[in-house]
């Protein structure tokens, strides 16, 4: 299908305000009378709060105090339910959960004041990890620690173990990673009688916010407004975190009667938000003799913190992905989110996918050994094929051709003659650099799981204005990763006009709709969608009222609308989201058609490992992925070589230090992410076939590359050095202990 | 309370305009530039000099604003990233950042621009090597490094890499 | 930023003889703030006691490079760029421009300095290692007069050192005895660039005939000081660099060296790479 401006690399909307240092971050904005606002927070992981004490030389009566009693609505940041509070009032239930709130015009009198207060806590036995928490050793959430939990069955898989010429079962860990947006979390916020709620912030998803603060404040949808200002970078830990910073900067707004700005410095960021989900996955796998699955046994636990935020959905992702694109007829799916007394855990690019996706890709190396045959090819012999089932029971109805990519990023890789090479070469046992190449293969669903995207009812509009501006109404959010551009490029497409003639309206709750969160890889292909739909919508209305004619110049739309709207006002279009018909989900047996679209992929990692002090290097990295259609390829190659470094990140240098449930690295210096220097070329290619749903047959690829980054890595390094890699971040130290005897 | 120490007057130079602020002797100079001179497109990113957003040019020299005390700045000749473009003509550092995919969230951008420039300054056919490691005090979450390569390469090919 | 600006105070002395009197008009009181790379951070964490800083960036009598047949000797606030950017130092000590390269990054490093980095005496801090192989000598003024320091004995204890109330370094004295010697320096952080050390080795050798006629040996983050190995030192010299002396060395290493688990890294860690790399310096010997 030929296109005009999709598929090319239009420059991004806002580049040239983002390169002048005009883009406008939250912190860059003032008010008039601004006070600035802190917060003060527990120094216990669990406990009963006795006293707050505020001691010190400073001069209370000019601070804006608030505690839980301030709350005019419900405590709560409410999201899938209601358990965790905005400000603790009796209990804490995680080491720097928020008690008080402090706003003063001196940010520096503030932090001093910040120090100055005292709170009493009387501890309380608290659990930091999974077994922990399984164990029941103490219960500190509902019944029995568990925010949920997931049950998938398919064939018998029991009976398929007994008897299976292999069977090979394997433990697998991830650790918890910081999104790290160079760009720490802020919030300013505003309280009048006139306008009600009104913040303004760094955020994902404006309606959550809005959502929350309603009830935070016991307002109605038309008190509170949400303003998304230029956002520097998310990858899903502004997702739900925001709403939290919101409420507590718009309480100290209501009460001072003042705006007042939150921004958090780094380290309160790294220690107070959400970090992605640790885990443990556990498989146990038969196959025949030749290599074929017979059976999936997979139980899958991740850690969600003290609350349940979002751990739910982050469960559902990654046990619908913990068994991957293969043909499999008997699986078995166990999973549960549980509570420890850590800060909770959140969205993280990938939502749980990272994590089952690392246990299998690793896991299936291994069977591939214990058979004794090549990791490929044990994927070649089990690859889905259009027309067969995936685990939770989904019938692959779109082209796909595994080995295909497969062969392709073999080839781009050099993987064949490497694994040899390299294995040859280390087996000389002198060198003091061992290399390595290993691969992961792997699907990502793009989009709300299964009704998901039935109930969150999307919706854009758009609106001509007389001189053919086209603006676009949507709740989606930029945050980086090229929003405004290609939903310009989607709608010049189907209403044949530039995209400078298109202008994104600034996310803001009064004036845009409820488009969904910006996440799930669901921008481009069911946003995008419903851009293209109401740009022919708008056409429409044009063409059947006659103003314009087939075949119209860019000239002919400006002077259409003119006419329209002289005769008729407002020229608007608004088209919400329809699921379409043949896409069947049960939640109670969670089977069916979990996604719309599965973008597919193939990476391979070269390594180096520097066996005097088991550094890694990646040396070299393919990634090769089939996503329907690239709205704009400069944006979509930036998207997974920036997903790919975060997913070097995951497997090799971030790792996060816990100490009592409290991350004790929390500075830059020591929490560690690849600079310029770590990171070697990181080659993308793209296929595609196109996906009927998706705007000019687009999918969804933005959280893609955190799947299979950190298994092809793990594989490469096992290649190199014939370490069983179970756990990540492989840091130095473990692999050092795994590399050596271990001396006296 | 403490005593207070008094606040001072810096005079400087600041994007080719003279410049004078009243702060105290330890504000960062991150700050002052945006809170006193409103020129916030320099950024903070972590408070402890390693993200490298808060990158200007003090007297030539690539510097990590957060870590400079104003009263270090008195005499100084500052360039900002609202000091890059000149009249409305990007610089083509600039100008490769939105054509070659260099910027994304943009929150790194100015001090990825600047650290580029001042790279470009040094070093004006750089290798690729030397590209890595000059910008390598420039944490970037978004982008993976790679666009920004291209863009700083894209910026030597122009041929324009006026200081 | 958590400090409370108001209660600092920094001035400008015009000279250094103006700084050296105010800091002895109340002892302990003032003290030196050269390019602020350390003490901006803590500044920033809140975690800055001190409240007194006399702004030294400026001060001539502490800048500038000299070189003789027997020295060359640095500025206190010789910044790690000009380090790096000196053509005898690249040459004749190649150890302090690798140690100055792999500090921090090009901005820290045209604002840290090499005095502030002695008088912040971090056991990571990359560059004394160097300093100790190169023979340095260190001068310490005051309002007193002066007096010159062996750098391998300044630090006593963790950031304990031989530097009283008053003093500041003025300038660093490296011996140029140490052309055609062999050297070698690594630094193992947590990453290629922006790293702090988890262990940074720096050697020296003198090559006569295939044996060591003498040798310099420093280690950081492996001791609540920098580590100048004289023990392994004493070992090596006379000896071949081989397998015959390797193991000896190993342990008279590991028995000199006390690292500790930290944040970025865990003594055994420590130990097994020290050993490492001294077995890759003892290779670099022998080649």
């Amino acid at each position: 299908m030929e296109t005009r401006v999709i598929g090319k690399s239009v420059a991004r909307k806002e580049g040239r305000e983002k390169v002048t240092g005009r883009a406008r971050y939250v912190d860059d904005l003032s008010f008039p009378g601004m006070l600035h606002g802190v917060t003060v927070r527990s120094p216990a992981a669990r406990g009963r709060i006795r006293a707050i004490h505020f001691e010190g030389e400073i001069p209370w009566h000019e601070f804006t105090i608030v505690t839980a009693r301030d709350i005019p609505g419900k405590n709560c940041i409410a999201l899938l339910i209601e358990d965790q509070p905005c400000l603790a009032a009796e209990f804490v239930n995680h080491s720097e959960e928020a008690i008080v709130l402090l706003a003063h015009h001196d940010k520096y009198l503030l932090e001093e004041a910040r120090r100055a207060v005292r709170i009493e806590i009387e501890p309380l036995p608290a659990i930091f990890s999974i077994e922990d928490s399984l164990a029941r050793k103490e219960i500190i959430w509902g019944q029995d620690n568990i925010f949920k939990s997931f049950h998938v069955e398919k064939g018998d898989v029991d009976g398929a173990c007994t008897g299976a010429a292999f069977v090979v079962e394997g433990t697998y860990e991830t650790g918890a990673q910081e999104q790290l947006y160079i760009e720490p979390q802020g919030m300013i916020a505003q309280v009048s009688e006139a306008e009600g709620v009104t913040v303004w912030g760094s955020l994902q998803c404006p309606h959550y916010v809005h959502k929350a603060l309603m009830i935070l404040f016991g307002l109605p949808r038309e008190r509170i407004r949400v303003v998304q200002t230029e956002t520097g970078g998310g990858f899903g830990g502004k997702e739900e975190y925001p709403s939290m910073i919101a409420a507590h900067a718009a309480l100290l707004a209501r009460k001072s009667g003042q705006p007042v700005k939150i921004i958090y410095d780094r380290a309160e960021d790294m220690v107070a938000t959400t970090k992605r989900h640790p885990s443990r996955t556990r498989h146990r796998t038969a196959v025949d003799l030749d290599g074929k699955l017979l059976a999936m046994d997979i139980d899958f636990t991740v850690d969600g913190g003290a609350y349940e935020t979002l751990s739910p959905v982050v469960l559902s992702r990654g046990t619908i992905h913990a068994a991957g694109p293969y043909a499999c007829p008997n699986v078995r799916i166990r999973s549960r989110a549980v509570a420890t007394n850590a800060p909770p855990h959140g969205a993280f690019r990938g939502f749980g996918a990272p994590q089952s996706v690392f246990a299998l890709e690793r896991h299936l190396d291994r069977v591939a050994e214990a058979v004794g045959i090549a990791p490929d090819e044990l994927r070649r012999r089990n690859f889905i094929r259009e027309g067969q089932m995936l685990a939770v029971g989904q019938v692959v109805k779109e082209k796909v051709d595994m080995n295909g990519l497969m062969r392709r990023a073999f080839e781009l890789s050099g993987f064949h003659v490497k694994r040899k090479q390299f294995a040859a070469e280390n087996a000389d046992g002198r060198g003091a650099v061992k290399k390595g190449i290993g691969f992961a293969s792997f699907l990502h669903g793009a989009g709300f799981t299964g009704s998901g995207e039935e109930y969150l009812a999307s919706e854009v509009a758009m609106e001509a204005i007389a001189d053919g501006t086209v603006h676009i109404l949507a709740g989606s959010t930029e945050m980086g990763q090229g929003t405004n551009t290609i939903f310009a490029q989607i709608a010049a497409e189907a209403m044949r006009l530039d995209c400078e003639q298109i202008k994104i309206v600034q996310p803001d709750t009064a004036y845009v709709p409820n488009s969904g969160p910006t996440v799930a890889s669901r921008t481009a292909m069911i946003v995008g969608k419903l851009v293209e739909t109401a740009g022919l919508g708008l056409l429409k209305l044009l063409t059947d009222g006659g103003f314009l004619q087939p075949g119209y110049t860019a000239a002919d739309f400006s002077r259409a609308c003119g006419e329209y709207v002289a005769k008729h006002g407002p020229l608007k279009s608004f088209v919400k989201y329809e699921h379409p018909r043949d896409l069947h989900w049960d939640d109670q047996k969670y089977s069916g058609d979990a996604y719309g679209a599965y973008a597919w992929a193939v990476y391979v990692a070269e390594v180096s490992v520097d066996m005097r002090t088991a550094e890694v290097l990646v040396n070299d990295f393919v990634a090769v992925q089939e996503v329907g259609k690239v709205i704009n390829p400069v944006l979509a190659a930036g998207q997974i070589e920036g997903g790919v470094a975060q997913g070097i990140g995951f497997a090799l240098y971030e790792n996060v230090v816990w100490q009592e449930g409290r991350m004790v690295n929390a500075q830059m210096t020591n929490y560690v992410m690849p600079t310029s220097v770590d990171l070697p070329a990181i080659r993308v290619y793209f296929e595609e076939v196109p996906y009927g749903r998706g705007p000019a047959g687009a999918k969804g690829i933005g959280e893609l590359p955190l799947d299979g980054t950190a298994p092809a890595i793990a594989n490469a390094i096992a290649h190199a050095t014939g370490v069983d890699v179970r756990r990540i971040p492989i840091t130095a130290e473990s692999l050092l202990e795994m590399l050596e005897p271990v001396h006296a | 309370m403490p005593e207070r120490a008094r606040k001072i007057r810096v005079s400087c130079v600041v994007n080719g305009e003279a410049a004078s602020f009243e702060a105290y002797p330890m504000a960062r100079l991150l700050d002052v530039l945006r809170e006193e001179l409103k020129l916030t497109g320099t950024k903070e990113g972590c408070g402890e000099g390693e993200c490298g957003a808060c990158s200007i040019e003090m007297d030539g020299a690539l510097v990590n604003s957060c870590l400079v005390p104003a009263l270090q700045a008195q005499g100084a000749k500052i360039r900002t990233i609202e000091g890059l473009a000149i009249g409305g003509s990007l610089h083509a550092v600039q100008q490769a950042f939105i054509s070659h995919g260099g910027a994304q969230c943009g929150i790194c951008t100015p001090g990825m621009i600047l650290a580029a420039v001042n790279l470009l300054a040094r070093y004006p056919q750089p290798e690729g090597t030397q590209i890595r490691e000059g910008l390598s005090g420039n944490l970037c979450r978004c982008t993976g490094y790679m666009k920004i390569f291209e863009s700083v390469l894209a910026a030597v090919r122009q041929g324009e890499t006026r200081a | 930023m958590r400090a409370y600006l108001p209660a600092y105070e920094m001035e400008t002395p015009r000279d250094l003889a103006a700084a050296l009197r105010r800091m002895a008009s109340e002892p302990g009181v003032w003290k030196p703030f050269a390019g602020g790379t350390d003490l901006m951070v803590l500044l920033e964490a809140g975690k800055l006691p001190h409240k007194k800083f006399l702004n030294i960036w400026n001060l001539a009598e502490l800048r500038g490079i000299e070189v003789s047949p027997e020295h060359v000797t640095l500025g206190a606030l010789t910044t790690y760029a000009e380090v790096q950017r000196h053509e005898i130092l690249t040459r004749d000590f190649p150890l302090m421009c690798r140690a100055a390269a792999e500090t921090g990054s090009v901005a820290t490093q045209n604002r840290g300095t090499l005095g502030g980095n002695i008088a912040n005496a971090s056991p990571a801090a990359d560059s004394p290692p160097a300093l100790i192989v190169y023979d340095a000598e260190i001068e310490i003024v005051s309002a007193r007069g002066s007096r010159w320091v062996h750098y391998a004995s300044f630090h006593t204890e963790y950031k304990k050192m031989n530097l009283h109330a008053g003093e500041l370094v003025r300038r660093i004295r490296l011996t140029r005895t140490h052309a055609g010697w062999k050297q070698y320096f690594r630094k193992v952080g947590t990453r290629r660039a922006q790293a702090i050390s988890k262990i940074c080795f720096a050697g020296a050798a003198r090559m006569e005939a295939g044996r060591i006629a003498d040798v310099r040996i420093a280690l950081g983050s492996v001791a609540p000081t920098v580590l100048h190995a004289v023990r392994v030192e004493k070992l090596l010299r006379g000896q071949r660099p081989g397998s015959a002396i390797l193991q000896a060395a190993q342990d008279a290493l590991s028995a000199e060296i006390a690292p500790i688990d930290d944040m970025r890294s865990t003594a055994r860690y420590r130990r097994h790479v020290a050993r490492n790399l001294l077995a890759e310096f003892l290779e670099v010997l022998a080649a």
